[in-house]
């Protein structure tokens, strides 16, 4: 049974924690990253999501714990997990005297691949024709997608993405969402890391949020608004000046005629039914929790138990 | 293999694109065209071919410059890569440690190599061309000294690179070149002589000097070119000092290649075991 588990996840950590001399960037961290999933790294600076790709990558060995990737230790340095293993580094750089063409052919041949699959890699990220222009000459924006480029070589396995959003303008970045759930949809397992949340919702199935190196929150978006029990609100426009009795109190006045309430998930289909079924309600609107939210939440929680 | 020579090909490519190959192979022309002409001129009277006399002022002159060239190029092989950010991410791909400073070794031996042989070359060319007279001998030490200056190279670039995979910043490890540079080139023969002369002859044995010759690259790159070949042994004036000591030609070559081999090795123990 254990084995069969291994063998479904691409990614697979047991209790791995890193420790830098007296830091513990990383601590007792469990899960697991099937094939095909789409799962974000969330926590703020030196939370330890890039601790954690590190590990995946063997480029670091963990203090405890065991990590299994493409069903090998990382750290062993196998070249054919290596093959089949994507990764963009946060703030990712090249040499600045090579043309974009020549890094990205360097990177294809190194994985086995043909220079063909290197330029149409280029034309992919929209780099075809700054391919003949030096790295040094590009702009940050540019550098991230040539990064990108260099990540999807050699059709990998498992996508490590760090930070890929910071420095794409919205086009490319909404590109970027399409190109992954594309690659995920083949069976790429894509992790990334984020701080921009609101831009993850609808983007990624799972999210995985870490505090100071320890896992403190880890599911789908439905789930962690389960565990979180943070209300939904919801934002009623009225028709007329007159406030239904329902309403009065509960609610928070917003605007004119609008109004805010906030109710228990569960009690939300009531209210729902009962704004519908009255003529006084011109217009209503639902507010999920939002990712920000979720995640200021379990911080939160973590900080009020005393860590 | 392969991606060792993935990894040299893009050094040579880098250090084309960054005008290394250029500036170093017109420094080493612009030098050895000089000593050709200026130097050869009134040696041409003595009997000897020119060629052995540019054999005898290049190769006093590349014991101090190619070491430093080698230096410059490779002491910023690792660390500099390190503090760009681009190693992690090469270091991910299907490619051992070693075979990274594999390559980069052979590309900056490379790089030196062309502009040794084009630097040097253009001068022998240039001699030939003007109507010189020179015997087999002659091409034969010239080849020689072209060869052994590129092993010379080579000792000094694994010399950097392990200075590179030792320190955690670019500085330090152009202090430690610029520090070997100063040892093996210049302080090594100075101090040695100090200590021949301070002993008189008493306790130091020749078996000793000859080994104190042996652990500096660059004393053992001059006794090959300066006392190695008999033709030039009378110009350089060492003609005693090759007579009489046990170093042969192919044992300073031997001691050559290890000073080229040895560094990188370690290098490669010491990089294989870091963490980045």
């Amino acid at each position: 049974m254990a084995v069969m588990k291994a063998d479904l996840h691409v990614i697979e950590l047991e209790g791995v924690a890193k420790r830098y001399g007296a830091v513990e960037a990383v601590r007792d961290v469990s899960f697991g990253l099937p094939q095909g999933a789409r799962v974000a790294l969330v926590g703020h600076n030196g939370a330890g999501k890039t601790t954690l790709m590190k590990l995946m990558l063997g480029l670091i060995r963990p203090s405890a714990g065991s990590l299994r990737v493409l069903g090998e230790d990382p750290a062993a340095g196998v070249a054919g997990v290596r093959q089949r293993l994507g990764w963009l580094p946060e703030n990712v750089s090249f040499n600045p005297a090579l043309t974009g063409r020549e890094v990205l052919r360097f990177f294809a041949r190194l994985k086995g691949e043909r220079a063909a699959a290197a330029d149409e890699l280029l034309a992919r990220v929209g780099l075809a024709e700054a391919a003949r222009r030096r790295v040094g000459g590009y702009s940050k924006g540019m550098r991230q997608r040539l990064g990108l480029a260099q990540a999807m070589l050699g059709h990998p396995r498992a996508l490590l993405l760090d930070e890929p959003t910071t420095g794409l303008d919205p086009a490319v970045r909404q590109g970027l969402y399409e190109m992954l759930a594309t690659l995920a949809g083949g069976g790429t397992t894509v992790l990334l890391s984020s701080h921009a949340l609101e831009e993850l919702e609808g983007r990624v199935e799972r999210v995985v949020i870490l505090d100071h190196g320890r896992v403190v929150a880890d599911g789908n978006m439905t789930e962690l608004r389960q565990l979180a029990m943070l209300p939904v609100r919801l934002r009623l426009t009225l028709a007329a000046e007159a406030v239904p009795d329902w309403v009065d109190g509960q609610a928070r006045r917003i605007g004119p005629r609008l109004f805010e309430l906030s109710c228990l998930q569960e009690d939300k289909m009531t209210l729902l039914r009962r704004a519908a079924g009255d003529p006084r309600v011109a217009d209503l609107e639902v507010l999920q929790p939002t990712l920000d939210e979720l995640y200021g939440h379990f911080l939160r929680n973590r900080a009020g138990r005393g860590e | 293999m392969k991606a060792v020579l993935l990894v040299a090909e893009k050094e040579i490519r880098e250090g084309i694109r960054n005008r290394w190959v250029v500036a170093a192979t017109l420094l080493l022309a612009a030098l050895a065209l000089t000593l050709a002409f200026l130097g050869a001129a009134p040696a041409g009277r003595v009997g000897a071919g020119a060629l052995e006399v540019v054999v005898v002022s290049l190769s006093s002159l590349s014991v101090f410059l190619l070491p430093l060239i080698a230096l410059l190029l490779s002491h910023d092989a690792v660390v500099g890569e390190i503090e760009r950010g681009t190693l992690l991410l090469l270091l991910t791909y299907p490619v051992a440690r070693w075979q990274v400073l594999a390559g980069k070794f052979l590309g900056h031996v490379a790089i030196l190599g062309m502009a040794t042989l084009l630097g040097y070359g253009a001068a022998a060319v240039a001699l030939a061309a003007t109507g010189a007279q020179v015997a087999p001998a002659g091409w034969w030490a010239f080849a020689c000294m072209l060869g052994s200056s590129v092993l010379l190279g080579a000792a000094f670039v694994a010399l950097g690179t392990l200075a590179s995979t030792l320190v955690r910043d670019r500085g330090t490890a152009a202090g430690i070149a610029v520090g070997l540079w100063l040892l093996l080139v210049l302080l090594w023969d100075m101090g040695l002589l100090g200590v021949l002369v301070a002993d008189q002859g008493e306790h130091l044995s020749g078996g000793a000097v000859d080994a104190l010759l042996l652990l500096n690259p660059a004393d053992a790159y001059r006794l090959f070119n300066l006392a190695g070949l008999a033709d030039v042994r009378m110009l350089s004036g060492m003609a005693a000092l090759g007579g009489e000591s046990g170093l042969t030609p192919s044992l300073l070559l031997a001691a050559l290649a290890a000073w080229a081999l040895l560094p990188l090795g370690v290098a490669a123990a010491l990089f294989s075991r870091r963490e980045l």
